[in-house]
């Protein structure tokens, strides 16, 4: 029982690590309909940014929280700006290309600026090492750090979408771009918006991820973001609880299989699940079906 | 006609010339061939196995040389490329008439010119190649390839016995790294020789490279009794590994073999977290043998920095080879193979050891244990 709960503490701290990589998915996709490939770039991105303000600027760890979050902000907008939105009236097929293409360039610079090999996180002082005991279950203070962030992150992504002006805006456009330039919306300020919050929850899930495991490299991004973008399709892709939902449900069934089960099994698992939702709920879990307009 | 003779001459005299400057035309020197990765990827293995191999030939030919003949080394770079290997063996064998190659350091190039060492009948032998099947396949054992270093899997054995006997464990957990060879020939060997040791394996997880998150594998094993982890991998999952299995409070000794050996470990672990860890390495600053005092103390002298494993390697396959030319009593390739393959207890200073039928070398292993991030202990574990 006590293993039981132990397993589901170390599996919500790897699905808070989803969850924030499944909202920038989920967001971008409800409004432009663009699986955008190069977002577990930015992750990977803010992993290393943290880095060096870590190692080189020698900042503390929530300034370069701060500091990586901004850096990604900047990078999803100049990604959106440059990649994407001359693609604005392409086909799809043609976005997704390019996005895969952003991927990939990202990737490999990093690996020609920083090398190919890990690099192992800044060791954490202070309160940051500490861990509690509650009788054989262990909780570290990084788990409980990145819980929290997360918990903020979500609340304050939830009340921006549903009370302030620009989220009723991303809220519009992505029921209906054309109707919502009629109203006056301007649509290309709102998906840079889109992507400004997608790509800065991104840049934390990276920095924590970098305080959690200790270990980056410019790959690191591949299989977390593939894990995350099948989180939001669990979810309902384009609806934002949904990837709040995916992640932890994926984080948690990962850690079940491996602690029950062959730990070898654990990837095959989720894809399995996947395969699942897409036969019996094409929309997700919290998908609504929406009727072909013909 | 008189033309036809002129170049008659003209070509004989050429041969006459090649022959003579790549024939062996001094009969007090013995030619060794090095054939090493100075540049490219794995230059960093190269350099330092020819630092110790340039400074063992300097102190045997200090001493009066090898019977009175003096060593001559004729050093090529194979710049970490197999095929640069193979030409660079061939042009030693058949043009420079070494009595034996040394190099490549790393098992893939080392293989690569095995082929050319049986067509030639000149001795290859290798310091670091540790891939279980360098030096023997399915097809039986490679008669002119030679090396010193233990294989890969043996580690898992020697660390086994190591568990049983100097730390009394009965029971160990084994959690491997699924996706190289290394990693699942090293397991296979633990667990083979720990159960025929009267030990118990109590379990057995499998990560795969990349991974980083193992909490659910360590919460797994948590509950189980066991006195030692065996965790056979390469250091960047390894150090994550026993880090998050500190932090939840597994404090049973940990073993490795040699792919803990690097300064990243420390980095990954965290100094805090290397307690109580232990790896199979081949060769240790810390060993108090007399023999490795002196070693160390001599390439400090030559190259002004402390010697790591591959210079210790290089260094004892170059007395390693001379011991054989000695015995054969002759520069002959042939009888400088038998001498080499009949090896007993030589003294190096990777630990003594004797050729086995698979042209292995049968030797002891040197454990090397870590606190605090610190490599502190070293003890060497016969078979």
């Amino acid at each position: 029982m006590e293993q039981l709960f132990q397993q589901i503490i170390n599996g919500i701290s790897l699905g808070s690590i989803y969850a924030l990589i499944a909202l920038g998915y989920t967001m971008v996709y409800g409004i432009i309909k663009l699986i955008n490939f190069a977002h577990s770039d930015i992750y990977m991105l803010g992993a290393f940014i943290g880095y060096f303000s870590m190692t080189t600027l020698k900042l503390g760890f929530i300034p370069s929280l701060f500091l990586s979050m901004l850096f990604c902000t900047i990078i999803g907008v100049v990604i959106e700006k440059v990649a994407y939105k001359p693609l604005r009236n392409a086909t799809r097929i043609a976005v997704l290309i390019t996005a895969i293409g952003v991927s990939l360039f990202i990737e490999y610079t990093t690996m020609a600026i920083a090398g190919a090999g890990v690099r192992a996180y800044p060791q954490m002082t202070g309160f940051l090492t500490g861990a509690y005991r509650l009788g054989s279950v262990n909780i570290t203070v990084h788990q409980i750090v990145i819980v929290s962030i997360t918990i903020i992150l979500m609340v304050s992504l939830q009340f921006i979408v549903k009370k302030t002006r620009i989220g009723k805006a991303m809220r519009a456009v992505s029921l209906d771009r054309d109707a919502a330039e009629l109203m006056g919306i301007n649509v290309d300020t709102t998906i840079s918006f889109t992507f400004a919050l997608g790509s800065a929850l991104a840049g934390a899930a990276g920095i924590l991820v970098g305080l959690y495991y200790n270990s980056i490299n410019p790959l690191m991004g591949m299989l977390p973001g593939i894990k995350a973008f099948v989180a939001a399709v669990f979810g309902g892709i384009g609806i934002i609880p949904g990837a709040m939902i995916g992640g932890y449900f994926i984080g948690i069934v990962e850690v079940l299989v491996s602690g029950y089960s062959n730990s070898l099994y654990r990837d095959g698992v989720v894809f399995a699940i996947l395969i699942l939702v897409l036969i019996i709920k094409p929309t997700g879990l919290l998908g609504k079906n929406s009727r072909e307009k013909v | 006609m008189k033309k036809i003779i002129s170049v008659t001459l003209l070509i004989a005299l050429t041969m006459t010339l090649i022959s003579g400057c790549g024939g062996s035309a001094n009969a007090n020197e013995i030619r060794i061939g090095i054939n090493y990765e100075l540049s490219g990827e794995v230059a960093s293995y190269g350099q330092a196995s020819v630092e110790g191999i340039e400074l063992a030939i300097e102190e045997i030919n200090a001493a009066g040389g090898i019977d009175g003949k003096e060593i001559k080394a004729i050093k090529y770079d194979n710049k970490s490329d197999k095929s640069q290997a193979t030409t660079l063996a061939t042009k030693l064998m058949t043009q420079d008439k070494v009595v034996a190659v040394l190099g490549p350091a790393t098992s893939g190039a080392f293989k690569a010119t095995i082929p050319e060492a049986i067509k030639n009948k000149v001795v290859v032998a290798s310091g670091s190649a540790t891939a279980d099947d360098v030096t023997v396949d399915a097809s039986g054992v490679k008669e002119y390839a030679f090396r010193i270093c233990f294989t890969d899997s043996y580690q898992g054995t020697a660390m086994a016995n190591y568990a049983l006997n100097n730390m009394s464990a009965t029971k160990a957990a084994v959690i491997m790294d699924n996706s190289s060879d290394y990693a699942k020939g090293l397991a296979a060997n633990f667990t083979q020789t720990f159960e025929a040791g009267g030990g118990t394996v109590v379990a057995t997880e499998a990560f795969v490279a990349g991974d980083t998150d193992f909490n659910a594998i360590l919460t797994k094993i948590k509950g189980q009794d066991f006195d030692v982890i065996f965790l056979p991998g390469y250091y960047e999952e390894a150090g994550l590994i026993i880090r998050q299995a500190r932090d939840q409070g597994i404090d049973t000794p940990i073993l490795g073999a040699d792919g803990f050996g690097a300064p990243e470990l420390v980095e990954l672990a965290g100094a805090d977290a290397l307690n109580d860890v232990f790896f199979s390495s081949h060769f240790s600053s810390l060993d108090k043998d007399p023999s490795v005092i002196d070693f160390i103390e001599n390439f400090k002298a030559k190259y002004g920095k402390e010697p790591d494993q591959f210079a210790a390697l290089g260094y004892d396959l170059v007395y390693f080879i001379a011991d054989g030319i000695k015995r054969a009593g002759n520069t002959d390739t042939v009888a400088i193979k038998d001498a080499l393959a009949a090896t007993k207890d030589f003294a190096g200073i990777t630990g003594s050891f004797s050729m086995d039928e698979n042209h292995n070398p049968v030797k002891a292993v040197v454990v090397v244990g870590i606190e605090n991030g610190v490599h502190a202990t070293s003890e060497r574990v016969a078979q």
